[in-house]
């Protein structure tokens, strides 16, 4: 995670940003303990990269790359204005140990907010923000299966902004953000696949952090804590809202540095 | 074609799974191109990813951009990004190393961005692209001349699979099958019938290059009746075909044996001699018809219909005729000058001849091949002139129903049948034509 000490509403590169609208950056900061307190309450250990000056969605640390074993495959950002931010995640990541990747220029991909591992198969999202062929050649690269799926509504412009694995073969998911051919790939693929309602969808339900069989996730969606409920998940909520300005939630502002609770790899 | 509305992509990877090839077919369909699938590769297990080459058609330059820019956003890529590599040539009579061997199907090759159709298609030639960058044509390795600009590599070069020239040109897609030696003559005569008139009805040429055999098995009064028409354009052969059928029409034989009897007749071992010597002795075929010694036969018919012909000249021949071309190259350009627009050729009774003029032709020229040997056939398929049906047949009695299915006679009877009312009898002089 990256402490949100020069977070803020600096431009706009989604439908959710609105520079006159701007984040209170205490009630940011509070926001972001919380949610930090609860990972560490679960047992999570948390690592931190340090903020830095005019990097304000650097909190969003879901895209600094994607993690697979020791392989950090580093972003290549669509907005220059993020793609600043790499320099500073690649170092992080080459200092704890990861060998760092880049892909190929001219290909777009921005890590684990469009690439989730859901069992052996990696799910990723394109069109908005990552290319389709960017997501091919990570799995040429890694040698797993890729299952590209096309988002087709721009305030769901990140695969983690609609889609959230919760175990191998179990996952939750906002159908309007994906066209047919992707919420077919999706049934097809996924055997215990839970639909997100609209306004939870808006509140980035689906944007949510998986422990073990704990889901942290946005406040006021009952009917996804419901829903978690009855599959067998406990949900935690919390309040978020100063990120969901941002256009991000409890996934965005984390990477999970270990492989996270769905994927296949992370229990060979 | 117009080659700026077609494109080759690629695209790799769980295409199928993802649903990202049936999603690009889609997206192809609904902007209203069209697409073939040139390759596809299927990956074997779970995590192999499978592959498809795509062909996209569009109506409109527009048209296929809009297509692509669409179809790449879901990760197919056009393959050739680049235009295709020049090379000026350092020598005359030889590419530079490296050069781009053609095959005789359809070639385009990217100059400044743009497709451009390779001119004068034939396979085992190089490709040389005229100075200002406009034009690409085939040429053959002694035709190269020091400064030409050869293409090098397979870069920014694409070749059309003889599958699509078919669909696109269905005029012969009937014409599938390969060599047929069991299957009913009648029907696969029908069908070239079919084929020549309408190679005749598109206002394209029908070639034919004829061995000896058709005289020596009697053919020669058949083919004159084909040219007389209209169903041969362009005539290919050797000295032997020309003098066999012009010593029939001197001497009634061909090799000396009596075509109305069957049996040799005395002395008739010097008679294609002697028909040589003849038509040297007036200075020509052409000659020969002129001054009124010469009054039948396949040669007759061409020069009375201005059917040009090349006779190319081999090893064994005998005199030869003063129009036979001895040297092989001049004999080879002969041939090609004469190959644009023809649109069907069928070849009877050669293996040589045939091979050569296979090796000439493009792919998109349906080929015909009878020959009493199926071995002919299977030589000419296997040297590329894989566009060709084989019947194997003695080239008479091919002749024979032939013509009468173009007269439109029912040939419902097989080649054992003599179900034919239209034999002539060539007349048989007393003395042979002096000159």
């Amino acid at each position: 995670m990256c402490p949100p000490d020069h977070y803020g509403i600096e431009y706009e590169i989604n439908p959710w940003m609105n520079r006159s609208l701007g984040a209170i950056r205490a009630l940011a900061f509070r926001q972001w303990n919380q949610l930090r307190e609860t990972l560490v309450s679960l047992g999570v250990q948390v690592e931190l990269l340090s903020p830095q000056p005019g990097l304000p969605d650097l909190v969003f640390t879901a895209n600094a790359g994607l993690v697979y074993k020791d392989v950090f495959i580093s972003s290549r950002f669509r907005y220059e204005v993020r793609a600043r931010e790499s320099p500073y995640y690649d170092a992080w990541f080459a200092a704890h140990g990861f060998h760092v990747e880049h892909l190929p220029e001219g290909m777009y991909h921005e890590g684990a907010g469009d690439a989730l591992f859901c069992g052996e198969t990696l799910f990723a999202g394109y069109r908005i923000r990552s290319d389709a062929l960017a997501h091919q050649w990570v799995g040429q690269r890694f040698g797993i299966r890729v299952l590209p799926l096309e988002l087709v509504n721009p305030r769901f412009y990140h695969l983690d902004t609609c889609f959230c694995p919760l175990a191998p073969g179990e996952a939750l998911y906002y159908p309007p953000a994906f066209d047919a051919y992707g919420r077919r790939v999706l049934q097809s693929h996924i055997p215990k696949l839970m639909e997100v309602n609209e306004a939870e969808a808006h509140r980035f339900g689906c944007n949510a952090v998986v422990v073990g069989k704990t889901v942290i996730h946005n406040s006021r969606c009952p009917q996804l804590a419901a829903t978690l409920a009855e599959a067998g998940y406990r949900s935690i909520e919390v309040e978020l809202d100063e990120f969901l300005k941002a256009g991000g939630s409890a996934k965005c502002l984390t990477l999970r540095l270990d492989g996270e609770e769905a994927a296949g790899w992370k229990y060979h | 074609m117009g080659g700026a509305n077609i494109e080759h992509v690629e695209m790799s990877g769980h295409i199928i799974d993802s649903l990202l090839l049936p999603k690009v077919l889609d997206a192809i369909l609904a902007r209203g191109g069209r697409y073939q699938i040139l390759e596809f590769r299927l990956g074997e297990r779970q995590d192999d990813p499978s592959y498809a080459r795509l062909e996209v058609r569009a109506d409109s330059a527009e048209q296929l951009e809009t297509i692509l820019a669409e179809i790449h956003q879901h990760g197919a890529e056009p393959i050739h990004k680049e235009d295709c590599r020049l090379v000026a040539a350092d020598m005359d009579g030889a590419f530079p190393d490296g050069f781009y061997c053609t095959t005789n199907f359809r070639t385009q090759v990217r100059l400044q961005g743009e497709w451009i159709d390779v001119e004068d298609q034939e396979m085992d030639c190089g490709i040389v692209v005229d100075a200002e960058g406009g034009a690409a044509r085939c040429v053959p390795m002694a035709s190269v001349r020091r400064g030409d600009l050869v293409v090098v590599g397979r870069r920014g070069v694409r070749v059309f699979p003889p599958e699509s020239e078919t669909r696109r040109r269905d005029l012969f897609e009937f014409m599938a099958s390969p060599i047929s030696s069991e299957r009913p003559k009648s029907a696969s005569i029908r069908e070239i019938a079919q084929m020549m008139r309408r190679t005749r009805e598109a206002g394209e040429k029908i070639l034919a290059v004829l061995g000896p055999a058709v005289v020596h098995t009697g053919g020669a009064e058949l083919v004159a009746w084909l040219i007389r028409h209209g169903y041969i354009d362009i005539l290919f052969a050797g000295n032997a075909l020309a003098t066999h059928d012009m010593e029939q029409a001197f001497y009634g034989t061909s090799l000396g044996v009596s075509l109305d009897r069957g049996l040799p007749t005395a002395e008739g071992h010097e008679h294609h001699l002697r028909t040589i010597n003849t038509i040297r002795r007036l200075g020509g075929i052409r000659q020969a018809v002129a001054l009124g010694k010469l009054k039948s036969g396949i040669m007759y018919e061409c020069i009375m219909r201005d059917i040009p012909f090349v006779l190319a000249g081999s090893i064994r021949d005998d005199g030869p005729l003063p129009e036979v071309i001895t040297d092989t190259l001049r004999a080879q350009d002969a041939m090609r000058e004469l190959i644009p627009g023809v649109g069907f050729c069928l070849m009877i009774a050669t293996t040589l001849h045939s091979v050569a003029v296979g090796n000439l032709l493009p792919a998109w020229v349906k080929v015909a091949c009878v020959d009493i040997n199926p071995a002919t056939v299977t030589k000419l398929m296997d040297r590329g002139t894989t566009q060709t049906v084989g019947i194997v047949s003695d080239a008479e009695p091919f002749l024979r129903l032939l013509v009468a299915e173009l007269k439109g006679e029912r040939t419902t009877a097989g080649l054992g049948l003599d179900g034919d009312t239209h034999r002539t009898r060539t007349p048989c002089p007393a003395t042979p034509p002096q000159s």
